[in-house]
């Protein structure tokens, strides 16, 4: 009955991480009573179960993932379409289309183009199909599409699409954010399409610290106002809520009141106690369309979060 | 390189090897993780003047379907020597010899991996031996281990690997090309520390029953220390200095808080 490990350590497979009445969880394999760790990551212990989140990998999909696919083929009635990682997935057309549609589905989605999507049903026989069923679930039109590491997609997220919609406030731009490590960025200004990129890229890299989301919102802040001197950058900083990381997994697994504060705070000091959540509401959507699939997103992660409150 | 002259002995009567190492020290080892961009996960290994390459690609599609298997993840390594990783220039066409060492890794790699947790996908561990300096299938098992873990493919354990031979008559640990070319044996070997499962045990050259237990011993005591090695140098790649700017972190290894991901687990 021990833990070998400290919060967040990285830990490297084969380490022992707890004996006795632990529960092993993603990452971690049980033998002989041992908790081993299966992956490189950084440990975790949540109530009495331990679990080692990743530090990288390939994306495996999972039945209600939004992810952005590019359509490789038509085939009859289903389109192939790549969504990253080892399986390629499916889509039928009556998952996709208002019936009557026409015999020939490439009128509607064609090779080449990139749609967001769910996960609909994934197991070990059969595999991932797809659904255009719902809302902000479309062909996604004159944008890029940036990839990153599927293992880094939640911190780009963030809690509560903290994170993604901080990005999308400073840049104004529209991104639907796929659990496969894909980003669709829709901008009509370059320079903003770059500051994304480099914002989207400095999450990825720095994912595993501390305090980003005040990073990221101060080096967005500055290169904005440096980019349109007539908008001082006052608002920004304002606007934005500051999540720290510890409180990023403390705060999903305990059902604690969320403190609210005036937009107005300052971004917190790095000496912040650890316990204490800060979640600023705001009203996040004023975006039109495209924001809406970036919050079914958000919403998705909402509801695994009360189920875990529930349990 | 000047042609190749058989030393006149092996152990100095000093009882030191030919390049000064007691018979049961390992060479200088430098591993390093994450030195190939394009792969999921990479190492290399320096042992001697070994120097080894594994870059790990996947778990991605396989191709050809056939080879698909329905229940678990298929393990493909190639091993390959460079022309110029030895004084004749090798051959570039794969030998015999590559794919037997090929496929020795793959089996002493696969018990460690859970392989099942990606169906009919596959993944590639590639190999390139750069500089072969003796001791190369077993630094090759180091580095892939390595590769794997970085690409986050969950395993078991690290597999560490270590040769030990007979040269004069004396156990060795971890030869050096001299003694494996004109020594009397060879017994490379690789465990899963945890549970000191072996599961790579070859031999060349004649070892009594008691000189092959105690050759065994001697190299599950070094292959602890290689895991040692190897556990640094993994978690090496993770500790740096968060607050130095955005643009020093110059690979894509860094690290992540999964949240979603996690909690479908529970």
């Amino acid at each position: 009955m021990a833990v070998y490990f400290q919060k967040r350590e990285v830990v490297v497979p084969g380490q022992l991480l707890a004996e006795g009445r632990y529960r092993p969880s993603f990452g971690t394999y049980d033998e002989g009573g041992k908790i081993y760790s299966s992956l490189m990551g950084l440990a975790e212990l949540k109530g009495n179960t331990v679990k080692v989140v990743a530090l990288d990998g390939v994306y495996i999909p999972k039945e209600g993932d939004l992810v952005i696919g590019i359509i490789k083929l038509v085939a009859g009635n289903n389109w192939k379409v790549d969504i990253g990682g080892p399986y390629g997935a499916s889509l039928h057309a009556n998952n996709a289309l208002r019936r009557p549609y026409s015999d020939d589905i490439s009128e509607y989605m064609d090779m080449g183009d990139v749609i967001s999507a769910e996960v609909s049903a994934f197991d070990r026989q059969s595999g991932p199909f797809l659904s255009m069923k719902g809302r902000g679930l479309e062909v996604l039109e004159g944008g890029m599409v940036l990839e990153v590491s599927p293992a880094k997609i939640p911190r780009i997220i963030g809690r509560r699409g903290s994170m993604i919609n901080m990005i999308n406030d400073h840049l104004r731009i529209d991104s639907v954010v796929g659990q496969n490590g894909r980003i669709w960025i829709k901008t009509s200004d370059v320079e903003k399409l770059r500051l994304a990129i480099k914002a989207f890229r400095m999450v990825e890299a720095q994912a595993h610290t501390s305090n980003l989301t005040d990073r990221i919102n101060k080096m967005l802040a500055e290169e904005v106002a440096k980019l349109n001197s007539s908008e001082p950058s006052e608002e920004p900083s304002a606007e934005v809520e500051t999540v720290d990381e510890e409180e990023f997994i403390e705060a999903d697994t305990v059902s604690e009141p969320e403190i609210s504060e005036a937009p107005e705070s300052e971004p917190k000091s790095e000496a912040e106690p650890e316990v204490e959540v800060v979640e600023i509401e705001e009203p996040v959507e004023e975006e039109s369309k495209p924001e809406a699939s970036t919050d079914v997103e958000i919403e998705s992660e909402d509801k695994s979060e009360k189920e875990e409150v529930n349990e | 390189m000047s042609p190749e002259v058989k030393p006149d002995f092996l152990i100095s009567p000093e009882g030191l090897r030919v390049d000064g190492r007691r018979p049961d020290e390992l060479r200088p080892i430098e591993l390093k993780v994450g030195v190939l961009k394009q792969a999921n996960g990479s190492a290399s290994i320096r042992q001697g003047k070994t120097y080894i390459i594994a870059g790990v690609y996947g778990p991605r599609e396989l191709h050809p379907r056939h080879l698909t298997l329905n229940d678990r993840a298929y393990l493909r390594v190639t091993y390959r020597m460079a022309t110029f990783s030895v004084p004749d220039r090798k051959r570039p066409a794969p030998s015999r010899r590559e794919k037997e060492i090929s496929m020795v890794i793959a089996n002493a790699l696969k018990p460690a991996l859970f392989l099942e947790e990606y169906p009919k996908a596959v993944v590639d561990v590639h190999i390139i031996v750069i500089q072969a300096d003796g001791g190369t299938r077993c630094a090759a098992i180091n580095a892939a281990s390595l590769a794997l873990a970085d690409a986050g493919i969950p395993m078991k354990s690290l597999v560490p690997a270590v040769a030990v031979g007979k040269a004069d008559g004396t156990l060795l640990v971890d030869l050096g090309d001299e003694e494996d070319k004109y020594g009397q044996g060879d017994v490379p070997m690789a465990i899963l520390p945890q549970t000191g499962e072996i599961t790579l045990l070859q031999q060349d050259g004649f070892f009594t029953r008691e000189e092959l237990l105690e050759a065994m011993q001697m190299g599950i005591n070094s292959c602890n220390y290689l895991h040692e090695l190897q556990k640094d140098a993994l978690k090496r790649v993770y500790v740096r200095n968060p607050e130095d700017g955005e643009d020093t972190f110059d690979d894509d290894l860094e690290a992540d808080l999964g949240e979603s991901e996690i909690m479908e687990d529970e």
